[in-house]
C-alpha cells in the first residue's frame, strides 16, 4: 500500500489544483489568433498586396484589436485583486512570461492600430472622412508600409510564443513543462487564423492561398502535437503521467475527437479536397479549425493543473 | 546573510494539528484556508508499515519559482534570511505563482492576493520563533539559520537523516525532515 493523505482543504487548490477556469484558455486562444492574423496580415504588407483595395489585410487588424481586447478583458476577469492590475507596468521582470506579456501586449495595439490606418474599411471611411484624410497620408509610402508589416510579423510572432512560454516555464505543471509548447501555441494560431481570414477574404485568390497555408499549419500542427507527446513519454515518470492524460486518460476524448479529428484531421482533409477543387470551399472547415483552436487551449489549461510531481516521499 | 530554514522531526510529530491551530489564529488565516497542514505517508505491506507523519508548509526555496514568476514582482525574497513573501498591495492575483509551486502551498486570500506561510516573519523579526514552533508539544519543529554553523537547526541537519520534498522539482527547498 501507499497512502497520502492530507488535513488541506484549500479553495481552487485541492484536490486538484484549478485555479485557472475558462478564462485563461479564451485568453490564449484569442491571443493566438491575433497573433496568426498580425502574422498573416503583415505577410501581405510586406509582399505589397495593399495595392489590392480587396486584401484581407486591411480587416483582419481591425478585427484582430476588438479580438484582442476581449482576450485582455477575460484576462482581466481572471484576476483577483483587479484594483492593481496597473501594477504590471511599474516594473519589468525578466524571468516572468507574464511580465512579458504584459509589455509585448502594450506594443502590439500600436502596430495593429499602424495597420488599421493603411486603409480603413470604405464604410468606416465613407462616414468619418477624416480617417480618409489619415490614411491618404501613407499613400505610396510602400517603404513605409513594408516595416509595418515586418513588425507586425515580429510582434504577432512574439504574441503566439509568449502564449505557449507563459504555461511551459511553470514547471511544478509537467504537461506544460515542455519546450515545445510555444510552437504549438503558435501554429495554431496560424491555423486559426488562417482559417478566420478564409472565411471573411473577398479576393478568391486569397482565399485560396490561406487554405492552403491553413493546410501547411495543420500539418505541421499534427507533428508538434506528436513531437510533445513523444517528449513527454520519453521524459520522466511525472511527465509520463502528463502525456497519459491525454493519450489514454480522462482528457482522452475531447482530446482525440474533438482537438486532432474535428480540429485537425477532418478539416485538413476537406481542405485538401477544395484546393485541389474536387469540392467547393466550405465554411465548414474553417470552423472546425477554430473551434478546434479553442477546445486545445482548454485541454491544455485544464490537465496541465491536473499534472503535477509525486506527492509522496516515500 | 542568513537563511532560514525548518527542521522538522517526523519521528516526534503526532499530526496533533496545534501547528495549523496556532497559524491560523496568529495570521487571522481565513476560514477554510490553511498555511500549514498535517500529510500523513503510509508505505509497505503488513506487518511492514512505514509511517511518516508531517506537518507541511511553504518550503521557502532558494530557487522559488512562485518569486521567478511573479509579473509585478510582489513574490520576493525578504531581505531577512531569504524567506519567501508576497506584498499584497502589488499582487495582481493572477495566481500564476499558485501554479508555478510544486508543492501547492499558496492560495488566494478572499481578499484577493496570493497568501502562503510567511515563516512569521513579523515574529521573527522581534526574535521569537513562529507560531507553529512555538506551541508545538512534542517540540518535533526548530526554526533557524542554516547559514550559521552554530545554530541548532544546522546541528541537527548535519547530525540527523533527512529528506526534502520533491527534490526533483529543483528548488531548493528549506524544510528538512528529519527521519
Amino acid at each position: 500500500m501507499h497512502e497520502l493523505t492530507t488535513t488541506r482543504h484549500n479553495h481552487l487548490i485541492d484536490p486538484v489544483l484549478h485555479v485557472w477556469g475558462w478564462e485563461i484558455p479564451v485568453y490564449l486562444f484569442l491571443g493566438g489568433m491575433v497573433a496568426g492574423m498580425m502574422i498573416i496580415s503583415g505577410y501581405f504588407l510586406f509582399k505589397g498586396k495593399t495595392k489590392n483595395t480587396d486584401c484581407s489585410c486591411f480587416l483582419a487588424p481591425l478585427i484582430s484589436i476588438v479580438l484582442l481586447s476581449l482576450g485582455m478583458f477575460a484576462l482581466f476577469l481572471d484576476l483577483e485583486h483587479k484594483l492593481y492590475v496597473w501594477r504590471l507596468y511599474t516594473t519589468f521582470e525578466i524571468t516572468s512570461p507574464m511580465s512579458w506579456g504584459a509589455w509585448i501586449l502594450l506594443l502590439v495595439y500600436p502596430a495593429l492600430i499602424a495597420n488599421i490606418i493603411i486603409r480603413f474599411p470604405d464604410k468606416l471611411s465613407d462616414r468619418f472622412p477624416k480617417l480618409k484624410e489619415l490614411s491618404n497620408k501613407f499613400a505610396g509610402k510602400y517603404f513605409l508600409i513594408k516595416n509595418i508589416g515586418i513588425i507586425n510579423m515580429m510582434l504577432g510572432a512574439m504574441l503566439g510564443m509568449y502564449t505557449g512560454v507563459l504555461l511551459s516555464t511553470l514547471a511544478a505543471r509537467p504537461l506544460w513543462n515542455t519546450s515545445i509548447l510555444w510552437l504549438l501555441f503558435l501554429t495554431s494560431g496560424l491555423s486559426g487564423a488562417a482559417a478566420f481570414i478564409h472565411m471573411i477574404a473577398k479576393d478568391v485568390e486569397e482565399r485560396e492561398l490561406l487554405a492552403k497555408a491553413d493546410n501547411g499549419f495543420l500539418t505541421i500542427e499534427i507533428f508538434v502535437i506528436a513531437l510533445m507527446l513523444i517528449g513527454l513519454l520519453t521524459s520522466t515518470e511525472v511527465h509520463k503521467d502528463a502525456a497519459t492524460l491525454l493519450i489514454s486518460g480522462s482528457f482522452a476524448p475531447v482530446f482525440w475527437v474533438f482537438v486532432v479529428g474535428l480540429g485537425i484531421i477532418i478539416p485538413l482533409f476537406i481542405q485538401l479536397l477544395a484546393v485541389n477543387h474536387k469540392i467547393k470551399h466550405t465554411p465548414l472547415a474553417p470552423v472546425f479549425v477554430i473551434l478546434g483552436g479553442l477546445i486545445l487551449r482548454f485541454v491544455i489549461v485544464q490537465a496541465g493543473q491536473v499534472s503535477h510531481y509525486i506527492n509522496a516521499h516515500f | 546573510m542568513s537563511r532560514f530554514g525548518m527542521a522538522i522531526d517526523t519521528v516526534r510529530c503526532v499530526g496533533c494539528m496545534d501547528c495549523v491551530v496556532a497559524c491560523k489564529t496568529e495570521n487571522k488565516v481565513p476560514e477554510g484556508f490553511n498555511r500549514d497542514w498535517i500529510t500523513e505517508e503510509a508505505f509497505g505491506n503488513f506487518p511492514n508499515i512505514q509511517l511518516e507523519i508531517r506537518t507541511e508548509r511553504c518550503n521557502h526555496c532558494e530557487e522559488a519559482p512562485c518569486v521567478d514568476c511573479c509579473p509585478t514582482g510582489a513574490s520576493h525574497y525578504h531581505d531577512t534570511g531569504g524567506v519567501v513573501l508576497v506584498n499584497h498591495n502589488e499582487c495582481i492575483g493572477c495566481k500564476a505563482c499558485v501554479a508555478s509551486c510544486p508543492y501547492d502551498a499558496r492560495f488566494i486570500h478572499p481578499d484577493g492576493y496570493a497568501d502562503k506561510c510567511t515563516f512569521c516573519i513579523h515574529r521573527v523579526e522581534k526574535g521569537e520563533d513562529p507560531a507553529c514552533v512555538s506551541v508545538c508539544p512534542t517540540h518535533c519543529m526548530t526554526f533557524g539559520d542554516l547559514d550559521d554553523p552554530n545554530s541548532k537547526i544546522s546541528k541537527l541537519v548535519k547530525s540527523r537523516k533527512w529528506h526534502v520534498l520533491k527534490p526533483e522539482a529543483g528548488t531548493k527547498p528549506h524544510i528538512y525532515y528529519l527521519t
